[in-house]
């Protein structure tokens, strides 16, 4: 009983912070319609500079009670100036772009916050300093409970009233509550449409910036802070209601604690209960608790002209190419086959989540949770049942499609950025699956041993292997597209309210469209082990996902062969570029800025333009 | 008389406490065109869209072809012989003209789940036949984005015509397009119903429009019908004229 009423209060303490992230983000969505992917690195980043400035901060000298107080506000101000230079420098240029290029711009920036506050502040944890006058514990029911935590639990609901005053009693307030409803209409009355959104977005910033200063004195700043806080807080803002603060804020009480009895009952897999929660709200209630149907959004896809058939050159070309890579290999090194055997995997995983983006008009942000789980998939039955490399290639198929029959389910039923944060978040779920349930999964340690059957193992056979396989699920894919379920997959994107009114159910075309995707994600992720001869988490990371989109729009979401010189042109780079530099991530981010910026069409996009300017 | 296609009885709804429709009934038949028309907020559309499913009425009945079909969704009212277009005209910009209609006729003969044979060999000669019955065979294979806005409308006729049904539900089918074209669109639409024995609701704005082609007009107003009958009854109608003149908007 004892321990209960300390977890309950321990829920509460951590549903504060998540209400101030989450309702950072669904203040900045209101106004700019962005869902912002990097506000959790805006919240590491008050961690971090929380860190600093208690420490060395112009107020640190001080010492005691004002370093301490003086430093977490500055750490919240700071964040929101970055906020400010974000939207300034980066967003102001796309709020007019596809929602996809916005959510892929920010997704940029998370990749170039990492690396960059490792550059900064190195890898190691740090521990952050206690907070004055909260140190020790008090006595509440005869438990000793860390006054600290008391002081949190307050943040919360004193946010909360803090912000209904600033939106229902100030100017400012009332404006941003008019720009949510009817942005044109406001611009329309003369409100300075820019000074607003860059405020705003400051606001939502600071608040993500102040939430990460406040952990200081509970947890080491880490790394990690940023993707972990942005799934609870997608999660947060689908089930209380993108846009509402009181849903937020019961959401975050509802998680909070959820996840301090979580620990108690189902400790290796708290995100996992966190899921089933939302499953169940959104099974109630589509649009969140206090969520309303989203009215006015923009639609997810972008005009596309009509799918072009096969011209002959490139029919040609393409026969060519197939030549070479039939005739050519024996000549090849084995570190040669082997690039070329991935970037084949590459391209069959970028074809499968073009097929949902592109025909199919939703956003996948975690389109690896079904590459992991092919790989996984063939890597579990390898190592409990001693399944053989042709096994586990028939089987990781079908593991992956059900897997994105379970996760699709939910996620085609919401639209736009409501789907994009779900499959974000189901994506993590399942890689702290991978990583936590150590028994099952081998953990960080990944499966190891996974290795091809006796007459694959050669690079030359495993790249005729992998190029028998991947050419045929890119066949497959492309001849859906073209039969008559890819027919009712543009359908339902270019008009679903058509669509409709002719029959089509467009919730069952897209989900059918999406356990497709999974499963031939799922083959590629399954011979992907099988040439790594092991897997890991990071097969269902978001860099990985992160891959699979930027190899997508590189080569053009609108164009059938897009992928595969996405995914061709992609892997080459990464691989030269992996060898010259570690930060990886800095260079990937600052590289989908620029596609995003300067070639929205994609590769493929502009050889055609090229071609039809001709 | 034959049995109505359509009848619905009491159908209300009302949004945030004031009755958009309240208690309206009503009956199409086989070749009838029937106009529904009153002014803006009358609660034409609301009507309209309880009719197919878009909107579940909170009180009433709406029956097709002798069945209860009310609050079904859009999609299975149309698997039961109901065509619609919109007051915006919604069509499918990344295809061809052809491909639009071979869309509603793959989906009437329940091939959206074929996965195997190219759609472009599916049911040409049936769309190319729907396209001629509008006169858009010449278009077939345009891409639908770069259509006038008058051959948009057609198409969309096309498409709802593809599967044959029993009603045509036009929400008003001439918004947006030139005088000129308003008559020849109508004209076409009151030909195919009479050969082919579609029973036809359609709102319209545009008076000469509605006492032009419909053979009979229903007048809503604040949600309650307040007149019925032949073009000549209704416009002879004092209450109407009311309406429509002064009084009754305020």
């Amino acid at each position: 009983m004892d321990s209960l009423i300390v977890q309950a209060l321990n829920g509460l303490a951590s549903a504060s912070s998540l209400f101030l992230v989450a309702a950072g983000l669904t203040v900045i969505f209101g106004v700019s319609r962005i869902v912002n992917f990097a506000h959790g690195s805006l919240y590491m980043l008050g961690a971090y500079l929380g860190w600093t400035l208690t420490a060395h901060g112009p107020l640190a000298q001080l010492g005691g009670f004002f370093g301490f107080w003086g430093g977490v506000l500055l750490a919240a101000a700071a964040t929101g100036l970055i906020g400010a230079a974000i939207e300034f420098l980066l967003l102001r240029r796309i709020y007019r772009a596809p929602e996809l290029f916005q959510l892929l711009a920010t997704f940029a920036v998370v990749l170039i916050v990492q690396d960059l506050t490792l550059l900064i502040w190195g890898p190691q944890d740090l521990l952050g300093p206690r907070a004055p006058l909260l140190r020790g514990a008090t006595q509440i029911f005869g438990l000793r409970f860390p006054r600290y935590e008391l002081f949190l639990i307050c943040v919360g609901p004193v946010m909360l009233a803090l912000l209904w005053l600033l939106f229902h009693r100030t100017r400012f307030g009332i404006l941003v509550r008019a720009a949510t409803q009817d942005r044109e209409m406001v611009a329309a009355l003369g409100v300075d449409q820019r000074k607003l959104f860059t405020s705003v977005f400051a606001l939502g910033s600071a608040l993500a910036g102040l939430a990460g200063a406040l952990q200081l004195p509970r947890e080491a700043v880490n790394l990690h802070m940023d993707m972990a806080v942005i799934v609870e807080a997608f999660v947060i803002v689908v089930i209380g209601g993108l846009g509402s603060l009181g849903g937020a804020f019961l959401a975050a009480l509802l998680i909070g604690e959820l996840h301090a009895f979580g620990i108690l009952i189902f400790p290796r897999i708290t995100l996992v209960l966190a899921f089933l929660v939302m499953a169940a709200v959104l099974i109630l209630r589509p649009h969140g608790l206090m969520g309303r149907k989203p009215s006015g959004l923009p639609p997810a896809s972008i005009a596309s002209p009509p799918l072009p058939g096969t011209p002959k050159w490139l029919a040609q070309a393409g026969l060519v190419a197939l030549v070479l890579l039939l005739v050519l290999p024996p000549f090849l090194g084995d570190y040669t086959l082997s690039v070329m055997a991935d970037m084949a995997m590459m391209v069959l995983f970028a074809a499968s989540l073009h097929l949902i983006m592109g025909p199919g008009g939703m956003a996948s942000f975690g389109h690896a949770a079904y590459f992991g789980a092919g790989a996984y998939g063939a890597a579990l039955l390898a190592k409990h049942l001693m399944a053989p490399m042709e096994v586990g290639l028939i089987f990781a198929p079908f593991a992956a499609g059900i897997v994105g029959l379970v996760f699709g389910w939910f996620c085609v039923r919401l639209s736009g950025v409501y789907s994009a944060m779900l499959t974000l978040a189901f994506a993590q779920i399942a890689w702290s699956t991978a990583f936590q349930w150590v028994e099952f999964t081998g953990g960080d340690n990944g499966i190891l041993g996974v290795w091809p059957s006796e007459w694959a193992r050669g690079k030359l056979v495993f790249w005729y292997l992998s190029l028998a396989l991947c050419g045929l699920g890119v066949v497959l894919l492309r001849r859906v597209l073209f039969a008559p379920f890819g027919m009712a997959l543009r359908a339902q994107r270019d008009s679903p309210l058509r669509a409709e009114a002719i029959g089509i159910d467009t919730v069952r075309v897209r989900w059918v469209a999406f356990a497709i995707a999974a499963a031939a994600a799922g083959m590629a992720g399954a011979l992907f082990a099988y040439g790594k001869g092991s897997v890991f988490p990071s097969f269902l990371g978001i860099p990985r996902s992160v891959d699979a989109l930027v190899m997508v729009l590189l080569g053009g979401v609108q164009t059938v062969l897009g992928p595969l010189f996405g995914a061709v042109a992609y892997t080459g780079l990464q691989e030269q570029l992996s060898r010259v530099s570690d930060l990886w991530r800095l260079v990937l981010g600052f590289a989908i800025l620029a596609l995003v910026l300067f070639f929205p069409g994609g590769l493929a996009g502009a050889l055609r333009a090229r071609e039809e300017r001709a | 008389m034959t049995a109505p296609v359509l009848e619905a009885e009491g159908l209300r709804k009302s949004w945030g406490g004031v009755a958009a429709v309240d208690g309206v009934s009503l009956s199409v038949h086989a070749g009838e065109m029937l106009a529904l028309i009153g002014p803006n907020g009358a609660g034409k559309s609301t009507c309209f869209n309880m009719l197919n499913g878009q909107i579940r009425p909170e009180a009433g009945r709406v029956i097709l072809l002798g069945r209860d079909v009310t609050g079904q969704a859009p999609r299975t009212v149309w698997r039961l012989g109901v065509g619609r277009t919109f007051q915006i005209t919604a069509t499918f910009g990344s295809m061809t003209v052809l491909d639009n209609v071979r869309m509603a006729l793959l989906s009437h003969h329940r091939r959206l789940f074929s996965l195997w044979r190219p759609a472009a060999l599916q049911y040409s000669a049936e769309a190319l036949a729907a396209l001629a019955r509008v006169g858009l065979q010449e278009q077939a294979d345009r891409p639908c984005a770069v259509l006038a806005y008058g051959d948009l409308k057609r198409l969309e006729l096309a498409i709802a015509l593809a599967n044959e049904p029993r009603l045509l539900l036009m929400d008003e089918p001439t918004a947006g397009m030139a005088p000129a074209e308003r008559a020849g669109l109508m004209a076409l639409t009151a030909r195919i119903a009479k050969q082919a024995g579609i029973a036809v609701l359609f709102t319209e704005h545009d008076m000469d429009v509605v006492f032009g082609h419909a053979d009979r007009i229903l007048v809503l107003d604040r949600g309650k019908l307040i007149a019925g009958g032949t073009p000549e009854a209704v416009r002879a109608d004092a209450r109407v004229r009311e309406v429509y003149l002064g009084g009754g908007v305020h």
